[in-house]
């Protein structure tokens, strides 16, 4: 061998062992960045993506149907077929008087703040769907294949506290309809709101997911 | 395997529209706008960048004084059902983005507007331009957005609309059908808006599949021939496309219903004869 071609080689293994450690250095960075992008993706974006808001005064579900009975005393299909959603001040003083009939905070408020000055109360809906979703309560309450509050809204019913409504900043929906689960795993029937979950009950039920028409206008 | 209807029962809505009682009025027209919150704009006069689902177009026999006659044609969505459901209307089968389908249980076409991206490819398709594209985002005059129906969700620039037969109407009849744990609607619960509008009462609405309904004695569709009007004085425009819309015109006058298709010198009297 002669003294050049020995020189070459050394230079070979010279190149390889920094070569080795330059990909070391590769790999670690890339795991890394990995790793900060993924969690800052997965757990900051969502921070930072939706806002919270404050409803105007906490209700206390538990409390109301306690006294009332059911949901459908507040929550109730009107006689042409539409639905009354979260009820109107109107509806609110059927009971209520400026009077506070209990002693907490949250019915001084309402009746101070509202019931005084006749001011309709600004709920935050969290179920609020887009523009275009036409949704018929009578079609899935009424008939044979009725269903439970439940199966969509969950278990708001039994809630002592309302939890902050949390708005998508760039649509403008409430955190209910994308789900909670960043992942998007689906654990309950009323974790998500979005079209595939309507579709995917409604293929099931009906054998079809329908025609566009059926739930959007 | 058949697919089950839990929801009822089938319809399929269609419209009759009688040319001798239309004043040309444009009744029609507005009520349809403002039912559908149509956007308008200040300058109108531009018709390609303006927007009317329901559109009075106006016929003349061709002849002078004093033989001249005029007739007014108003111009809906025609709703085509054609041939079956691999053979769709014109817009259905070419649009990219499945913005709009049959449905199956009214017969009526749809446009999403949220699914719609604007290629256009349905306005070139649908031979009775009813079709419209949103040039510009709606402005409405200040206070007017209140004004808005909450059933009908307004567009935004980009998009392609079009008359719907005010299938909102349809939604709330059903709703109270729901309520009153009925399975069928009634003829009168479910009109649309333009009909009910027509000061002449030129315009019929009903369910083309049930007898008893007025259009239904009116046109006479028959059903082995993908409802062509048994009715002599009734035409459906460009006939001979096999679109088979399911808006109907009647006329007494032979002029009128030869102008709802472009004829070749002798062919009229061919067809005119398949009518009588």
């Amino acid at each position: 061998m002669s003294e050049k071609e020995k020189s070459t080689e050394l230079c070979k293994e010279g190149e390889k062992t920094e070569g080795d450690s330059g990909l070391g250095l590769g790999v670690l960075f890339f795991l890394i960045a990995f790793v900060v992008v993924f969690l800052s993706g997965w757990l900051l974006f969502p921070k930072l993506l939706y806002s919270k808001k404050e409803q105007p005064f906490n209700f206390n579900h538990v409390l109301h149907t306690n006294e009332t009975g059911s949901c459908d005393t507040c929550h109730f299909l009107r006689e042409d077929g539409s639905y009354n959603g979260i009820p109107d001040l109107a509806s609110c003083m059927e009971c209520h008087e400026e009077e506070p009939m209990g002693d907490t905070e949250d019915e001084l408020i309402f009746c101070e703040e509202y019931i005084a000055k006749e001011k309709e109360v600004p709920w935050f809906i969290y179920s609020k769907q887009p523009d275009c979703v036409f949704f018929s309560h009578a079609a899935h309450l009424k008939g044979k294949n009725s269903m439970e509050c439940k199966t969509c809204h969950g278990d708001i019913g039994e809630s002592e506290e309302s939890k902050p409504y949390e708005e998508n900043r760039i649509t403008g929906y409430g955190r209910d309809i994308w789900g909670k689960s960043i992942w998007g795993i689906k654990k309950h029937s009323w974790d998500r709101m979005k079209m595939d979950d309507c579709a995917e009950c409604h293929k099931e039920e009906t054998g079809s997911q329908g025609a566009c028409f059926q739930c959007h206008k | 395997m058949k697919q089950e209807q839990k929801h009822g029962k089938t319809y399929k809505f269609g419209m009759a529209i009688d040319l001798d009682k239309c004043t040309g009025c444009g009744s029609c027209m507005v009520a349809c706008m403002s039912e559908n919150n149509v956007p308008f704009k200040v300058d109108e006069s531009n018709k390609k960048d303006s927007i009317s689902w329901m559109k009075v177009f106006k016929l003349t026999n061709g002849k002078s004084f004093p033989d001249t006659e005029i007739c007014y044609l108003p111009r809906p969505c025609m709703h085509c059902s054609g041939k079956d459901s691999h053979n769709p209307s014109p817009c259905v089968s070419v649009c990219p983005a499945t913005a709009t389908d049959t449905d199956p249980t009214t017969g009526i076409v749809s446009q999403i507007y949220t699914r719609c991206f604007g290629c256009r490819y349905c306005m070139a398709a649908c031979p009775y331009h009813a079709r419209y594209f949103n040039w510009w985002d709606p402005k409405w005059p200040e206070g007017m957005e209140k004004y808005l129906s909450p059933d009908v969700s307004p567009r935004m620039r980009g998009v392609v609309e079009k008359c719907s037969f005010c299938f909102h109407r349809y939604q709330e009849a059903k709703d109270k059908a729901y309520v009153e744990d009925r399975d069928e609607i009634n003829e009168e619960e479910y009109q649309t808006s333009c009909t009910q509008a027509c000061p002449a009462g030129a315009i019929t609405f009903g369910d083309l599949n049930n007898p008893s309904h007025a259009i239904h004695q009116l046109v006479k569709p028959d059903p082995h021939h993908y409802g062509k009007p048994r009715n002599p004085k009734a035409f459906r425009l460009l006939e001979r496309l096999e679109t088979n819309p399911k808006v109907y015109y009647i006329s007494e006058k032979e002029w009128v219903r030869k102008s709802g298709d472009n004829y070749l010198e002798g062919e009229w009297e061919k067809v005119k004869n398949h009518h009588g």
